[in-house]
């Protein structure tokens, strides 16, 4: 940025009393100057054609219009993967909310003093964060064989990444006066976390895992693509069969089972904050 | 007057009894639990589970350095280059299609009834799984790259235009009666009143959701959209255990170093 001021220097004005004011110039053409840049290499890279998307888009819609009407009297055979996917991540969310806890408190600054454990924790969390949920399904299901069981799995180790990085954020920013109060009047380390800091971040807590939980049961129906469980299961099969008014059924059973659990959940997370 | 003691004790003893709410909530979690239980079945090969697992993490602890270092077209760092550029352009397409869904979203804009049809139809577009429209996009566009893109941009749709409205609704219209009382024309009202007000938090989710959109890329790879997925997931299926090493190596070291980026970006943003 200092090398951007030399480059066009600032401008200056001199004031009625005397006073010389200097305006930086604005940064917004270096910043349009890197987007376009950007925009033309990737581009570039990608084989970008404005001419192929507007002459093909109708293609796109020949799969969509196929799903409509869609069968019916395929929605039995629904209710079963879809109560596995709501299952699945219901109890993958519980799974990955209770292990996290333990690793958000040591690696939170203002509980553990130690700052080496603090770091490595933190960096822990985020390298389980950037492991995409699919590749740890596929690799849960060659260990735990097909099945519901590596889709929950996948789903804990999503849930406990995401939501302990959000908890020991929490945990930093408490008001840690009460904890202070708490071991003066001779109460234990996980004594005074449990009665100081563990209500203050409890409700938030709360509001976080109910908010991954929604998203998770609108992930848990890719994972059925690599085999593990779920609604992405029967999905996969019915496109690969070209039964595309049967996919249609099965992604609106999914819309409204997402529509009533984020309506729930934001109805508790309403409650809760 | 009575003496007060201050042990933990006694203080704690004096907390309201709430243990029945506590009980019940206790109760239903773990019936829920139980039940949710129920759906855990597993093909298992029997037992040699843990035999598996120990030669996964083996082969993914010894990445392949030569994919990991060569520049060729199959070589991790083109790849993640590619993955890199179908975010970034995903992204972009995405924000031009979903400004026009926030400003017709938005309750303090259009009538309440038609910003609903708006919502729901925005839940809609996200509710379809991103490999369904992969599969779409690729009878538009062929596989690779490009159909990646496309994807990208439409799963994008759902979280930007969310933001969006949120913050279109948080707009200050005092800012722009004053404006007008100042003898503005629509043009300065937009430019001088809306876009500084929209644009720090608009460029902050953009820049979150590149994020995001970098983290998922590699679902596109399963239906051959293009970027890092495809070679992974292969590299997967055949058991390539090192070759998936590097590529993890590579994809995790990329996005944290963009995570770090994008969240220094965001704080300045967010100081203005």
């Amino acid at each position: 940025m200092k090398l951007y001021d030399r480059i066009l220097p600032p401008r200056s004005y001199t004031l009625d009393n005397g006073k010389v004011v200097v305006e930086k110039r604005s940064r917004v053409p270096l910043v349009i100057v890197l987007l376009v840049l950007a925009t033309v290499i990737s581009g570039e890279i990608t084989g970008f054609r404005l001419s192929t998307l507007l002459g093909r888009i109708g293609y796109f819609f020949v799969m969509l219009f196929d799903m409509f009407p869609p069968d019916i009297a395929y929605m039995p055979q629904v209710w079963t993967p879809l109560w596995d996917t709501i299952k699945m991540s219901l109890l993958g969310s519980a799974i990955g909310a209770l292990l996290c806890i333990p690793f958000s408190v040591i690696s939170s600054e203002n509980l553990i003093s130690n700052k080496a454990v603090t770091t490595f924790f933190k960096f822990f969390f985020s390298v389980v964060r950037t492991l995409p949920t699919l590749v740890v399904a596929l690799i849960a299901t060659y260990i735990f064989g097909l099945g519901t069981l590596a889709g929950t799995v996948a789903i804990a180790v999503f849930t406990f990444a995401y939501c302990g990085k959000i908890l020991y954020e929490q945990i930093e920013t408490v008001d840690m006066g009460s904890h202070e109060a708490l071991e003066a009047l001779g109460m234990g380390k996980l004594s005074s976390i449990r009665y100081a800091v563990w209500p203050q971040v409890l409700p938030s807590f709360l509001s976080t895992v109910l908010f991954c939980f929604e998203g998770n049961v609108r992930y848990a129906s890719i994972l059925g693509y690599v085999g593990a469980g779920g609604l992405g299961l029967i999905l996969n099969e019915k496109i690969g069969w070209r039964e595309y008014s049967r996919v249609g059924m099965i992604l609106i059973a999914l819309f409204a089972a997402v529509v009533a659990i984020e309506s729930l959940s934001s109805f508790l997370r309403s409650k809760l904050t | 007057m009575a003496e007060i003691r201050l042990t933990p004790a006694e203080t704690l003893s004096k907390e309201p009894k709430r243990w029945i709410a506590t009980l019940i909530i206790v109760l239903i979690a773990v019936i829920l639990l139980a039940w949710s239980g129920s759906a855990l079945e597993s093909n298992s090969t029997g037992g040699s589970g843990l035999a598996v697992a120990k030669g996964i993490i083996l082969g993914i602890l010894h990445p392949t350095t030569s994919i990991l270092f060569t520049l060729q077209a199959n070589g991790v760092p083109y790849l993640l280059l590619e993955t890199m550029c179908i975010a970034f352009l995903g992204t972009l397409v995405g924000a031009v299609i979903s400004i026009p869904f926030a400003f017709l979203g938005a309750g303090n804009i259009v009538p309440k009834p038609v910003a609903l049809v708006f919502r729901v139809f925005v839940m809609a577009v996200r509710t379809i799984p991103s490999f369904v429209y992969g599969l779409m996009f690729i009878m538009v566009t062929g596989p690779g790259a490009f159909a990646g893109l496309l994807t990208m941009s439409v799963c994008s749709i759902g979280m930007l235009s969310k933001m969006f409205i949120e913050t279109i609704e948080d707009l200050d219209k005092g800012i722009l009666e004053s404006l007008s009382a100042a003898g503005c024309n629509t043009f300065d009202k937009i430019r001088y009143g809306i876009i500084p007000q929209l644009m720090p938090s608009f460029a902050s989710t953009l820049i979150y959701r590149f994020d995001m959109n970098l983290r998922d890329a590699t679902v596109l790879g399963i239906v051959g959209a293009g970027g890092i997925g495809a070679p992974l997931i292969f590299a997967m299926n055949s058991y390539r255990w090192n070759d998936v090493g590097a590529i993890l190596l590579g994809l995790v070291i990329l996005v944290l170093i963009v995570e770090w980026f994008s969240s220094r970006l965001r704080n300045a943003l967010m100081r203005g």
